[in-house]
């Protein structure tokens, strides 16, 4: 097999060899999405409208890294949505009650590794399925947003400028978020290629008696994997308050299953072991700019959820027929 | 011997990259035992899917009682009466043995309700006819490896087959367990029922089979009268060279005049074994023997801490130390070879490179960061050190053969740097060639300094390889045999508790 590859290499055969890793024909088909809609639309490349595109994605692709390493170690966390809201919901509260921001942020943030710690705990001391904890803490923490902000949207336009403008602010005239979330994606895909840390959880992902005897200790690695999961779906909550200054208890419901999709879309398998930042991050970024031509060509909205589905399926059945033979 | 009743010729099928089979013929009579031979690669398996419709040839034709026939899927093989027990277990684990047994029988049922009282019973009456004690309500994942390879039997027996293809179906089974087998094929075989057995045991091969037919690199290069041959020339045209010494030669001296690398006193393990006491010296290798359920293997995960000790004390060069888990192990320099190659040892769908990293990731990595040349380095070094045939350390290794796999398992355990090396059967399915180089790499590394501790199941090679034999029956210790008293039978009287 490598032979072949070096040979397209060498030959120029630069397309195909793109072609043969996932991110690279994610990113062929972004590419191809964004010169059709170029010639349909006139505003589609306008650099606000990839402002917004990017920004209606930022977020929710820092909850995304940490899915994809959840699903890399060969769990699930379905509870991120909820763990968003109720983080988010708990800064605002706090912070309504008159502690300032910035301490009632961290503390909140130090809540949802508490979260994570919880779900890690049910899943590698009680031994119960990745799937059932979070299940559970899905519904935990949406009814704990409920509670905290008793239903009503909690109103946070009084927050200090200088933290309102990490959600809201410029550098250079790219918005802070979309920084934050390209540095994160940065490290996080040198990290999961190059650390030791992330390289044992793709160990356990990949086979987890393999990793036992291999002398890694897999209770304290999916332990980590859970704890930085909430803890980055509670930074998106955080950012969340500072760009919208508001916390709703309604806020990212539905955001583990797109999450799950741009990871599977990404490459990442469900069975562990399989799946890689950037592809996750290109797999969202597919979602995000569909949707918005979608809107751009005056698509109703409700087409939406339908045509993401689609797209989830071919991806998966593409990749499937395309490395079947492989295998 | 009866007539012929299986006929394949001039079988050919390729599979990208390579052709499994190049114009392969043979006949099965009915009513013998036909084996099977060849390393891994040589398309014995995939001759044997093509005959149970698991894959088409791309060219040759298949003749069941001399008619032409096309099987086009395992469901149509059984129908014409070829049964298949794979090497891999492949029951329902969360059902009972006889859903398990009855399977295509329940699958063809024409009724909604089944009289599962009727499947139980003619389940028991099957599993008796093999002396097997098994419950037939029993769940299968319940059952030893061995009582499950017993029920895959059963299962093949159940649908009335004609041709049965046993694909090294003791490589799971212990000595007694094995002539209780052999007993039954010798049964299936005085009913006219015609066996194929695929084996890399010659011993087997030769106590039970009548024919046997040889493969290499997807080509037939005989079949002969295993009366009229001999296990060496068998092994010589299988491997296509001669291999002259089987065994690498044992310690000159005597063992015990080496320094004492691991002493093991009274350790017992909840049920599993207890007190169990011995010293592994500097320049041996010792082995561990026993039957299925002695506690050979555990034994060894309980000293590597992977099992909980309940009593007895290890002394590593004469200092004792405690082993909490297995990472406090490896820390010792005490490293175990999983017996479960697939499931316990190999990540699978990662590369040779990233497997061999994954005990040791300190000495390839720098503040937490892995430096990619040098994990590419060690790999390399350990790939041409152990003579891993592989394209390169990025191939991943569900695509090598098993020798290669157990190569790379090694070369992970020797990564860091062990002082005592617990091997649990390192030569368990992989072929005659390089099962003789792990051997071969056991004595060098024993010659070394390094202290090797092997468990198997194959008598032969117990006695062959090592220097001394620690027997085990039933969770207990039945001394340490040594030297010329070193015998088949001498073990196999102490592993029976005799």
């Amino acid at each position: 097999m490598n032979p072949v590859a070096e040979k397209d290499i060498r030959t120029g055969g630069i397309l195909r060899s793109l072609a043969r890793f996932r991110e690279g024909t994610l990113m062929l088909t972004i590419i191809a999405i964004c010169i059709v809609m170029s010639f349909l639309s006139p505003y589609f490349f306008t650099a606000d409208n990839l402002r917004t595109t990017i920004l209606s994605f930022a977020i929710n692709g820092i909850v995304v890294i940490g899915m994809t390493i959840v699903m890399v170690n060969g769990g699930i966390d379905l509870s991120v949505g909820s763990v968003m809201a109720v983080i988010g919901a708990v800064a605002g509260r706090l912070y309504q009650s008159g502690v300032s921001i910035w301490i009632a942020a961290p503390t909140a943030l130090v809540l949802g590794g508490l979260i994570g710690a919880f779900n890690g705990f049910f899943i590698t001391r009680v031994g119960l399925s990745p799937f059932i904890t979070t299940l559970a803490m899905l519904s935990i923490a949406r009814g704990a947003a409920f509670v905290v902000t008793q239903g009503i949207p909690l109103s946070l336009y009084s927050m200090p400028d200088a933290f309102k403008s990490i959600g809201k602010g410029d550098v250079l005239g790219v918005p802070v978020v979309i920084i934050i979330f390209i540095v994160f994606v940065i490290v996080a895909d040198f990290l999961m290629r190059r650390s030791t840390i992330l390289r044992r959880v793709v160990y356990t992902g990949s086979s987890e008696k393999a990793a036992i005897f291999s002398g890694i200790n897999v209770r304290s690695v999916k332990m980590g994997v859970y704890i930085l999961s909430s803890f980055l779906a509670g930074l998106g909550g955080i950012l969340s308050i500072a760009r919208f200054a508001t916390a709703t208890p309604y806020f990212a419901t539905g955001l583990e299953l797109q999450a799950i999709s741009a990871c599977v879309i990404g490459g990442a398998s469900l069975a562990g072991g399989d799946g890689s930042i950037i592809g996750s991050v290109f797999g969202i970024a597919l979602l995000a700019i569909i949707t918005t031509s979608m809107i751009l060509l005056n698509v109703s909205v409700y087409w939406q959820d339908l045509v993401s589905g689609i797209i989830l399926l071919a991806a998966v059945s593409i990749d499937y027929f395309t490395h079947a033979r492989s295998r | 011997m009866g007539a012929a009743i299986l006929e394949v010729r001039d079988i050919s099928k390729r599979f990208p990259g390579t052709q499994a089979l190049a114009g392969v013929s043979m006949t099965l009579n009915a009513g013998s035992i036909h084996a099977v031979v060849g390393e891994n690669g040589a398309g014995k398996s995939t001759l044997m899917n093509v005959i149970a419709g698991v894959y088409q040839p791309d060219a040759g034709s298949i003749l069941i009682d001399g008619k032409d026939v096309k099987i086009a899927n395992p469901y149509e093989a059984q129908k014409l009466g070829v049964g298949f027990v794979h090497q891999e277990i492949a029951l329902c684990q969360h059902l009972s043995v006889a859903e398990n047994i009855f399977m295509s029988t329940i699958n063809d049922a024409n009724r909604a309700v089944l009289n599962m009282r009727e499947y139980n019973r003619r389940a028991a009456e099957l599993l008796s006819a093999f002396g097997a004690n098994i419950d037939p309500r029993q769940r299968v994942s319940q059952l030893s490896i061995s009582q499950q390879q017993v029920v895959e039997i059963a299962k093949a027996l159940s649908m009335n087959c004609r041709v049965i293809i046993l694909d090294e179906p003791t490589s799971a089974l212990t000595e007694s367990e094995t002539e209780a087998l052999f007993r039954i094929v010798h049964r299936l075989k005085d009913s006219g029922i015609g066996i194929l057995y695929i084996s890399h045991r010659m011993r087997e091969v030769f106590d039970n089979c009548d024919t046997v037919t040889i493969l290499r690199d997807g080509r037939h290069i005989d079949t002969v009268q295993v009366a009229h041959t001999q296990p060496s020339a068998v092994v010589d045209k299988m491997v296509g060279r001669s291999i002259s010494d089987m065994y690498p030669p044992k310690l000159a001296s005597t063992p015990e005049e080496g320094e004492v690398l691991l002493e093991v006193r009274g350790l017992s393990s909840a049920e599993d074994f207890s007190d169990v006491s011995f010293r592994l010296h500097r320049g041996e290798i010792l082995g561990f023997f026993g039957l299925t359920g002695a506690g050979r293997s555990e034994v060894a995960r309980t000293i590597c801490g992977l099992q909980k000790m309940t009593g007895g004390q290890v002394l590593l060069q004469c200092a004792a130390v405690s082993i909490a888990s297995y990472e406090d192990a490896i820390r010792h320099g005490i490293v175990y070879l999983t017996e479960d190659r697939k499931s316990e040892g190999l990540f699978l769908q990662m590369s040779v490179k990233h497997n061999v990293s994954a005990i040791d990731l300190s000495t390839i990595s720098t503040h937490g960061i892995l430096d990619p040349r040098r994990e590419s380095q060690r790999a390399e070094k350990y790939q041409s050190m152990l003579g891993i045939r592989a394209t390169g350390v990025l191939q991943k290794v569900w695509s090598l053969s098993g020798g290669n796999q157990q190569k790379v398992l090694i070369a992970k355990l020797l990564s860091v740097s062990p002082r005592i090396l617990f091997m649990d059967e390192p030569t368990r399915g992989i072929d005659v060639g390089a099962k003789s180089e792990i051997h071969r790499l056991l004595r060098e590394l024993a010659g070394q300094g390094i202290g090797v501790i092997m468990i198997s199941s194959e008598l032969p090679e117990v006695i062959g390889l090592c220097d001394r034999v620690l027997v085990m029956h039933e969770g207990s210790s039945r001394g340490i045999i040594q030297g010329s008293s070193l015998s088949e039978e001498s073990v196999i009287r102490r592993a029976s508790g005799l």
